[in-house]
């Protein structure tokens, strides 16, 4: 019992949504229902029901039969396509909403981190925002007071403590917004997709600021479509699919269990892109809307090893695009960049109309080890300045082992099978 | 952290009325004086006259009573000055009005809060309640200058004062409780609040004294809460004779009422705000 921090026994979430019936109404429907409906609304209104029940019979499961339990001091990453639950899961456990049906029990004091900067004031200065965030996180004032330098270290923004945060760049906003989030010290974490913010280089903080809480023994569920992140950072996942748990396992047999199930379908929308996209302004010049390997018959082909393949991204130019870069990382599972293509290395750039163009990055015989590989495709058009857009942590293709190499399964050495070499026996 | 009670929470579906959790509300009483906090600070940002909008906004509706119903209604005053008369139940109704504003705005103005972070939901409404107590003392200030001008001093019956100002809290939260939370649904609320406190303005005594009604109405007249509040300070401060007795009891036993009953409403339609704000 004391061991157990949390557990969940069917939980359930119900959500209505607004799909109206459209059959065939007569008018004279349609005036008794404008009188009627105030009414009824009025009577859901003092029994607690959501707003419009009457109107929406038509629902959703977001979660559904969910059970599981987490031990004290597990880190536990929860996977999943877009709508499948994570979210909502995450939700139910820090009680900002309640489950239909069935429940959980926390055994400690529990910490959420759903949005970074929640609550954040553009009028209050940073230093303001700091005491209203940690008091909304849950913080008492003497914790904040005592960890509010290392707050401001972490975040590197003492010069503009005392400036209001609307002044602040965007990167700076969400480094505070971080840095608060990171200090709290709940014996239960529960972390929402909050990784897709800033740039890199405050990305890998951010990891090793929860890599810590991982080592301080602290109970972590982490939500991630990043890959690389999960793997790191947890040692079992939960699969959620459709609101129902797919899997509950080792990491490793979770994540490839994930990436077969929707390596089947077909070629991402551009939704599915939107998923791993950084956080950029929406007025950007250019934007990655679609990738894909080969041809567009499965999301994440599998590729034979060492075999010629081709990448090829989907751009939406909004604004001309004047000798701009193309970047193209794939990292394998464990977030370690593989291989790096750079347009400008190759005498390429990117000179484009307004409209959507497609580019393809043809790559030969790269002989990368069996397994999944993730892309980082971002456009930029000047060194110095951010990307126009970067897509993080796609899912891409997967190597196949061919016979070619004794292979362990999962084996965590190196990415580049290299064969020409010549082995000898000198002395 | 805050610390929970046992260290065990359930989550799990709520069915009917739910208790107020008052003891959870206590231990985040810090984020409550924050949430007020940021209000206070926030209000009068970029605005030309900043905190001086506390003091305008009553005391120019004073004036006008005083031109329209004092000087050419000729509206009896109870044998006060009308313009102290008037100013005198200004200044608690002003609180009572931007309370009830404001704490129906919260909800929805916190919306963001409210979908992403958990904390006790009552602590919005009270907190943006409690932050109208700064631009009531500039206001309050305001009046103890006038009194000054026009010789008056208050009597003993001032010791009720906080009491008085309480029940203008418990009133102004109270309602403020009810629209919160219906707001969180119907935005309609949004639209109804400026013509219901605009209607309340003049179903209070504020222009006219309660004085013009004989008993028992004068005393039913004590169901609208702020006429207990608006009696109470004028016989506390300008020594009104006319001590409000059973009004005040009427106009507390609703007051509470509408308090607890908004508190109860609030908790019970609490469980789907994150859902439908």
């Amino acid at each position: 019992m004391r061991d157990i921090a949390i557990r969940t026994d069917g939980l359930s979430k119900q959500y209505r949504i607004g799909i109206r019936h459209n059959g065939y109404r007569t008018l004279r429907d349609t005036l008794t229902d404008a009188f009627a409906a105030p009414f009824r609304r009025a009577r859901r209104l003092f029994r607690g029901q959501p707003y419009g029940a009457a109107d929406m019979n038509e629902t959703i499961w977001a979660l559904k039969d969910v059970s599981f339990e987490i031990k004290r001091g597990e880190v536990v990453g929860v996977i999943g396509k877009n709508g499948a639950g994570k979210t909502t899961l995450l939700k139910i456990l820090s009680r900002i909403t309640e489950p239909t049906k069935g429940q959980a029990e926390i055994y400690g004091r529990v910490g959420s981190l759903l949005e970074v900067g929640t609550g954040f004031h553009p009028e209050l200065t940073g230093r303001e925002n700091i005491y209203l965030n940690g008091a909304i996180l849950g913080m008492r004032k003497a914790e904040i007071e005592q960890k509010f330098d290392e707050i401001v270290d972490f975040a590197e923004i003492e010069k503009f403590i005392d400036t209001p945060v609307k002044h602040y760049s965007s990167g700076m906003y969400v480094r505070l917004a971080f840095a608060v989030a990171a200090h709290l010290e709940p014996e239960i974490l529960l972390v929402d997709e909050v990784l897709a913010v800033g740039d890199a280089a405050f990305q890998r903080k951010c990891l090793g600021k929860i890599g810590d809480v991982v080592k301080e023994g602290r109970t972590v569920l982490f939500v991630s479509h990043n890959m690389g992140a999960i793997h790191s950072l947890t040692k079992s996942c939960i699969y959620l699919k459709s609101g129902r748990i797919e899997g509950h396992a080792k990491t490793q047999q979770i994540i490839n269990q994930y990436l077969d199930d929707i390596s089947e379908q077909r070629i991402n929308a551009r939704a599915e892109v939107d998923f791993y996209r950084r956080d950029i302004q929406s007025s950007s010049p250019a934007r990655l809307t679609r990738i894909w390997v080969n041809d567009q018959t499965k999301a994440i082909p599998t590729l034979e090893m060492g075999a010629d393949f081709s990448i090829f991204v989907e751009i939406e130019v909004r604004e001309q695009l004047k000798r701009a870069n193309l970047t193209v990382v794939l990292k394998d599972i464990q977030g370690r960049r593989a291989a790096l293509f750079f347009s400008w290395d190759n005498d390429f750039s990117l000179s484009l109309e307004v409209g959507i163009h497609v580019v393809e990055l043809g790559i030969d015989g790269l002989p990368l080890t069996p397994g999944h590989y993730f892309v980082d495709i971002g456009v930029n058009q000047s060194p110095n300045a951010a990307a126009y857009d970067v897509i993080q942590d796609l899912p891409l293709f997967e190597i196949a082992e061919k016979g070619k190499i004794i292979h362990w399964h999962d084996r965590p050495w190196g990415s580049v099978h290299w064969n020409k070499v010549c082995w000898k026996v000198v002395s | 952290m805050v610390p929970s009670d046992s260290h065990v929470i359930v989550v799990k579906p709520s069915k009917g009325w739910i208790s107020l959790k008052l003891k959870e509300l206590w231990e985040y009483r810090e984020l409550l004086y924050f949430m007020a906090w940021r209000d206070i600070k926030v209000r009068y940002k970029q605005t030309v006259l900043g905190a001086a909008w506390a003091i305008i906004q009553p005391f120019f509706t004073m004036v006008v009573f005083s031109i329209f119903f004092g000087k050419l209604a000729g509206v009896p005053s109870d044998g006060l000055p009308y313009p102290i008369f008037a100013y005198a139940a200004l200044v608690p109704w002003t609180f009572f009005a931007n309370g009830l504003n404001q704490s129906s705005n919260s909800l929805v103005g916190n919306a963001n809060l409210i979908k992403k972070v958990y904390f006790p939901r009552l602590v919005v409404p009270i907190s943006s309640v409690i932050s109208g107590l700064v631009d009531f003392v500039l206001a309050f200030i305001v009046l103890l200058g006038m009194m000054l001008v026009y010789g008056i001093f208050p009597t003993i019956n001032i010791v009720w004062l906080p009491f008085l100002l309480l029940l203008t809290l418990v009133s102004g939260l109270g309602v403020g409780l009810w629209l919160s939370a219906m707001n969180v649904q119907f935005r309609d609320v949004r639209y109804t609040v400026p013509f219901l406190t605009q209607f309340w303005l003049f179903a209070t005594p504020i222009a006219y004294p309660s004085s013009l009604l004989s008993e028992p109405w004068r005393t039913i007249y004590g169901i609208n809460p702020m006429v207990g509040v608006v009696e109470g300070f004028r016989w506390a401060l300008l020594g009104a004779d006319t001590a409000p007795g059973p009004i005040i009891i009427v106009s507390s036993l609703v007051a509470l009422g509408l308090l607890v009953g908004g508190g109860f409403y609030f908790r019970r339609m609490e469980k789907t705000f994150a859902d439908v704000i």
